[in-house]
């Protein structure tokens, strides 16, 4: 297993090589260049070819995307053109934010949709199974934006239940080692700062949660009628083990194979996708800032954003691989 | 009194647009204690679903309908409620499956899958189950159990997979086991070690035997008393013994003509059954076998014929039988 996990983590290297080229083109190719975006259209040549020789942009390619490539193993990602801080500091900062919020949807779509699609095979034809069947429809088919702004409407704004905006209260002073609010309330034993941070994630978390939980209840529905119609499972109702041991040990352990992979492939796009959510409840992650880079071409910034998704996308699926070979005896390594 | 009793059972599948299938119109037959009884017929006849009626293992779904009764040691299986079904299951009545691969859990290994029925019905735990679970593989003849307890069903092969199953089912010592058709999927070589060890078992153990087949020739050699099923209902009942001496059903002397035997003298044509199974009168309108007997009379069609009992028990349903005085040859 060991062996395996290196071998995995070694593969990334040519994929983040040929990633780092594929961004550095792109950002080369980027109409205006990066100068334009700093001084707008109305840059004189002059200006212009300062900001240039100051980025270093006036280098021959290779030498500066050796320089790229130098900066990104020691994890320099340069400065933001646009907020003159280090793109490194402002993601410690603002990252953990949305792995947070990430972390959150993932729980809720994983804890609700595994057992609600369970139930919807195990009562196929039910009113529960066609409830969830058409609520997983209406689930996909709602931006996230907008659930996320009547969640916020509903259950912040009328009923008061949950904040409105923000990852905790400023009135708690709580302190922060790893801005990760929620760990840092845990690690410093500020209950109330740690359930406060997570009071402000479930609301996020929910609008955020809604594409995966309708994506998982869908497969895990698929996947244990599949397995419930397996000669194995006759078998061990033959046996006649408990409900439970069936469920557990013979109908989700196969049944969740498909389910695995889905949740890796889930992970890495609710990342990218947590941006509207953030921006709904003023919660700030990763998400505003990545935004403005957008629209300011700052491409330190976005070319950093871009290569973290593509690490965390590659390890949650590294996570999926190694948890798909510790179910399934057949694809496992040794 | 017999340790099983079905009569008249049947099994109905209705499904909205489909027309509705009599899987099981009213099969009656009894199990004796130890006894090692065969149900025989072709693919389709209803062979499988009796034996999933018997252990509460049909789909749950409207549109399945179970009738008739099934005693077994006093108490009706079809009317048990789900909670106690599952716990005469795999303790007191016990099945072994056709397919031992798609029959076991891939991702499981052999061990915990012999292990949890010891724990479920003998309330074993731990070391304890664990080695009476290598006795148990050890017993069905599979070498080096230890070692194999850690193993998954992919890391078996076939013959030692359905030993694998075999040992499960027998691992509660049950009064009853069913084996449907356990021994198709598997090479012929391995097939008659099977049966081997199925016979050595329920002769070693007491335990009653229900073995399902399409083989009238595995039938042949180990089981007490047959039951020759013809769309979804008994057509033939007798010992052994009294069976192989005259066969007075149309279809059963068909059937044994059909199937290659061993035992057979060179020159012996097989004569496969005219027509094919779908060719069926509906029980209520006649003889559901007269579209393909060649023995069919007027009387055949009309109203069911009825069980024709004699006084050795030997039960036949049909109203031209072949006579019991015949030598076997003409029959054929
Ligand atoms: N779930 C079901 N829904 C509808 N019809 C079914 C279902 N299960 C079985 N049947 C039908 O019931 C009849 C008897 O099937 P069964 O499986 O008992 O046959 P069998 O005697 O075991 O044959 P084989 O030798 O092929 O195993 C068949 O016509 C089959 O199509
Ligand atoms: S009742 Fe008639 S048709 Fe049916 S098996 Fe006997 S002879 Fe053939
Ligand atoms: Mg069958």
């Amino acid at each position: 297993m060991f062996r395996f996990i290196v071998r995995r983590l070694l593969q990334l290297v040519p994929t983040l090589f040929g990633l780092s080229i594929l961004l550095f083109i792109w950002l080369h190719r980027l109409p205006g260049g990066p100068e334009t975006a700093l001084l707008g259209e109305r840059g004189t040549p002059e200006s212009r070819a300062q900001i240039r020789e100051s980025l270093g942009l006036d280098e021959p390619l290779p030498i500066q995307y050796g320089r790229f490539v130098k900066r990104l193993v020691q994890l320099d990602l340069g400065t933001s053109i646009s907020t003159k801080r280090e793109v490194t500091t402002e993601f410690l900062q603002r990252f953990p934010g949305t792995v947070e919020l990430t972390i959150t949807a993932m729980i809720i779509a994983i804890g609700v949709g595994i057992p609600l699609g369970y139930l919807a095979a195990r009562r196929r034809g039910s009113i529960l199974d066609q409830a969830s069947v058409g609520g997983s429809l209406l689930g996909t088919c709602i931006p996230i934006f907008f659930l996320a702004y009547v969640l916020k409407a509903i259950f912040a704004e009328n009923l008061g239940w949950f904040p409105t905006i923000g990852r905790q209260d400023a009135s708690i002073n709580a302190t922060h080692i790893t801005n990760f609010f929620v760990l840092d309330g845990l690690l410093t034993r500020e209950w109330d700062a740690a359930a406060d941070a997570i009071w402000h994630l479930v609301l996020p978390g929910i609008a955020l949660a809604s594409i995966p939980l309708a994506i998982i209840v869908r497969i895990t529905r698929a996947s244990v009628l599949e397995v419930l119609g397996e000669d194995f499972v006759r078998t061990a109702e033959a046996k006649g083990l408990t409900e439970r041991t069936v469920r557990r040990r013979h109908v989700l352990r196969n049944a969740m194979l498909p389910v695995a992979t889905s949740i890796g492939l889930l992970t890495g796009l609710l990342l990218s996708g947590a941006v509207l959510t953030e921006t709904v409840f003023a919660f700030s992650g990763i998400g505003a800032f990545i935004k403005d880079a957008i629209s300011n071409l700052d491409y330190p910034v976005l070319m950093g954003f871009i290569m973290i998704i593509a690490v965390v996308f590659a390890l949650v699926n590294l996570l999926v691989d190694v948890s798909y070979s510790l179910i399934d005896p057949r694809v496992r390594v040794r | 009194m017999p340790l099983l009793d079905v009569r008249d059972l049947s099994v109905t599948f209705a499904r909205r647009g489909q027309r509705t299938v009599h899987a099981v119109d009213g099969v009656s037959f009894s199990v004796d204690a130890g006894e090692v009884v065969g149900l025989v017929g072709e693919s389709g006849c209803g062979k499988s679903v009796t034996s999933l009626a018997l252990m509460g293992l049909l789909p749950r779904q409207r549109g399945v309908r179970v009738g008739g009764s099934a005693d077994f040691d006093g108490t009706d299986l079809l009317k048990l409620d789900p909670r106690s079904m599952r716990d005469v299951r795999g303790r007191d009545i016990a099945m072994i499956f056709q397919d031992p691969l798609s029959s076991l859990n891939p991702v499981v290994p052999i061990g915990i899958q012999v292990t949890e029925v010891l724990v479920r019905h003998r309330g074993m735990s731990g070391d304890a189950a664990r080695k009476e679970a290598a006795e148990l593989l050890d017993r069905v003849g599979i070498p080096d159990p230890t070692r194999r307890l850690k193993e998954y069903p992919h890391q078996l092969s076939g013959g030692m997979r359905q030993r694998a199953l075999i040992a499960m089912a027998v691992a509660c010592r049950p009064r009853l086991l069913i084996a449907d058709e356990p021994t198709t999927a598997l090479d012929v070589t391995i097939q008659a070690q099977i049966l081997e060890l199925l016979k050595e078992l329920v002769r070693d153990s007491g335990t009653a035997l229900i073995m399902i087949t399409h083989d009238l020739g595995v039938v042949a050699g180990m089981c007490d008393t047959i039951n020759v099923l013809y769309a979804g209902r008994v057509v033939e009942t007798a010992r052994r013994k009294e069976l192989f001496a005259g066969r007075r059903h149309p279809y059963t002397v068909g059937l044994l003509a059909s199937i290659p035997r061993l035992d057979a003298g060179r020159g012996e044509k097989l004569t496969p059954i005219r027509g094919s199974v779908r060719d069926v009168l509906p029980w209520t309108e006649g003889c559901a076998f007269a579209p393909r007997c060649d023995r069919r009379t007027e009387a055949c069609v009309g109203e069911p014929p009825a069980m024709t009992p004699t006084h050795t028990g030997h039960e036949f349903r049909c109203v031209n039988p072949f006579p019991l005085s015949q030598p076997e040859e003409a029959r054929v």
